[in-house]
């Protein structure tokens, strides 16, 4: 793929910032739309703009049949056989808390476990913690090695009969470590545990296929793979989510209503209550129909290109510390690092200033932060448009930081 | 000067490296841990206060240049006021660095250095930082004591 022509169906990447070239490293947080989707949203909004699933008029139907025809896109990018156990939702962390709510606050009980990762982000941390806190269960975490892995032999301690939940993330964050899924989700089975995946990291980055990692949940989110914000999804397995109690109750949810009791829709509308974000749907099927067109083999080898070449670069200044695998191989496209002791936001201003967009904090993952004995980090995260001269201009911008601080 | 000259100077970057006051104060009249949840910047204040004034600012904490420069250009500052005289300073500092002109530059001093953090909007909560939880402490302080 040629990354440098991939650019130009980006216009937000045209423009100076601080006097210099916008270089975007931060696509781990969000990335950016190109102009197939911008135009979609756009031309939904003048021609079919309509609420879902209740209007019987030709616009409600154009903006229905856009709107599962999306989540028929997402299934087949997933490879989930049926569009059933796919439920579109605002974000990857509703999706996490709708698993958290709406199955652990009535399947966990006191002296159960939730099991976790130290890598996890807040979104499948808190979530559980909150459904601990009503149910009497506690949380375990998984401790992540010196290299950024997850150490499976304690795994393997951890998991037991009380194991209800194992809750880890497809792709760290703030390491770039692509866990073994379908290892650990054949182990959780055998204790008995379901199994819940993050894969907000995961999805834009590489072919993901559900049904091989055999996880129960797995949630996404749109505006990390060029949607728009404000749409994520879960998909569930079938048996489970029709066995669940709904999460909100409202609009689109029901089969019937009385005032004192209600009969609940067939899944996945028992679990989008009120009107779902349909023009966010639109754009996500277009996004999901540029990145097939590149194609995900290529997706994948450019980012493990750039992240090599980013982690040669960063290896040869001095004072670096690289977080998390130092081969590109085998995790996802982004770097962790700290540079001497120059708190990472002091690096992220000056590197704005040299219109270089990274991300610096704690990346929502306080207690990995705490195990890697930092309180932050600098993050550069890579995307179909980076090349290697965003890498040096990055790499320039540090050198600044170093003599700014020296 | 650029924009991040003007940010980094030298006295800001002079306090991040060698801070005032920096230690913790043992059975300090207020102490208080706080952090901001967004960037991970924290600290902890010590205030010895004695018949209505700051004898002593100790401070222990990680973060930014900005937040620690800033808590510890504050130690030096506020020991001698009257608790009132430091609710003062601390209100200025702050409507300072809410983009209001500088309305008493003598009792700034090297404080005004830090308004070029006015330019960075998402890094005004880090220069606050130790001041809000001045006072705070204090609003503690004399809701325990009385004012």
């Amino acid at each position: 793929m040629d990354a440098e022509a991939i650019r130009k169906d980006f216009p937000v990447l045209f423009q100076q910032v601080n006097g210099h070239p916008l270089v975007y490293l931060d696509n781990g947080a969000t990335a950016h739309r190109p102009l197939s989707v911008i135009d979609e949203v756009k031309r939904f909004e003048e021609e079919d703009n309509s609420n879902v699933h209740r209007s019987v008029h030709t616009l409600g139907q154009r903006a229905t049949v856009l709107f599962e025809g999306a989540r028929t896109k997402l299934a087949a990018l997933l490879g989930v056989p049926e569009t059933r156990g796919l439920i579109f939702t605002k974000s990857a962390t509703e999706s996490l808390n709708l698993v958290a709510y709406a199955w652990g606050r009535h399947h966990l009980t006191e002296g159960d476990e939730v099991l976790i990762t130290e890598m996890e982000h807040h979104s499948n941390i808190v979530s559980w913690q909150l459904a601990c806190k009503d149910t009497g269960a506690v949380i375990r975490a998984i401790p992540v090695d010196e290299n950024g892995i997850l150490d499976l032999a304690e795994y393997e301690r951890l998991l037991s009969s009380r194991t209800k939940v194992v809750a880890v993330t497809h792709v760290s964050n703030v390491l770039g470590t692509i866990n073994p899924i379908a290892e650990m989700a054949a182990k959780a089975h055998e204790a008995g545990a379901i199994v819940v995946c993050d894969g907000a990291q995961a999805v834009p980055h590489m072919a993901v296929d559900i049904p091989s990692l055999g996880c129960d949940f797995y949630a996404g989110t749109g505006h990390k793979m060029c949607a728009p914000t404000g749409i994520g999804f879960l998909w569930g397995r079938e048996s489970i989510l029709e066995a669940m109690e709904p999460f909100h109750g409202g609009g689109d949810m029901i089969l019937d209503v009385w005032i004192d009791h209600s009969t609940y829709n067939d899944i996945p509308y028992k679990f989008e209550a009120g009107t779902p974000p349909i023009s966010q749907a639109v754009g996500l099927s277009t996004a999901i129909d540029y990145l097939n067109n590149i194609g995900w083999d290529a997706i994948r080898r450019h980012e493990v290109e750039i992240t090599r070449y980013a982690l040669d670069r960063l290896a040869a200044l001095p004072d670096i510390t690289v977080y998390g695998p130092k081969d590109a191989n085998i995790k996802a496209g982004l770097v962790s690092f700290n540079i001497g002791d120059i708190h990472p936001h002091d690096v992220g201003t000056i590197l704005d200033g040299k219109g270089v967009a990274i991300r610096a904090g704690h990346h929502c993952a306080k207690p990995l932060m705490r195990k890697l004995g930092v309180g932050a980090t600098n993050r550069a995260s890579f995307y179909i448009y980076n090349t290697h001269s965003d890498v040096d201009a990055l790499v320039d911008a540090l050198e600044s930081c170093r003599e700014m601080f020296g | 000067m650029s924009d991040l000259e003007d940010l980094y100077k030298e006295v800001i970057l002079d306090h991040y490296r060698t801070p005032r006051n920096r230690a913790k104060i043992e059975g300090a009249d207020v102490h208080l841990h706080r952090d901001n949840p967004l960037c991970g910047d924290e600290i902890d204040l010590y205030v010895d206060i004695e018949d209505g004034r700051v004898t002593n600012v100790g401070f222990e904490g990680r973060g930014c240049s900005i937040s620690q420069a800033s808590v510890s250009m504050m130690t030096e500052k506020l020991k001698g006021l009257s608790i009132a005289e430091a609710e003062e300073l601390a209100n200025t500092f702050k409507s300072m660095m809410q983009g209001e002109d500088a309305k008493d530059e003598d009792a700034l001093g090297d404080l005004l250095a830090l308004q070029g953090v006015q330019k960075y909007p998402v890094r005004i909560k880090c220069a606050l930082l130790g001041w809000n939880t001045f006072l705070e402490g204090v609003k503690i302080h004399n809701e325990k004591h009385g004012s």
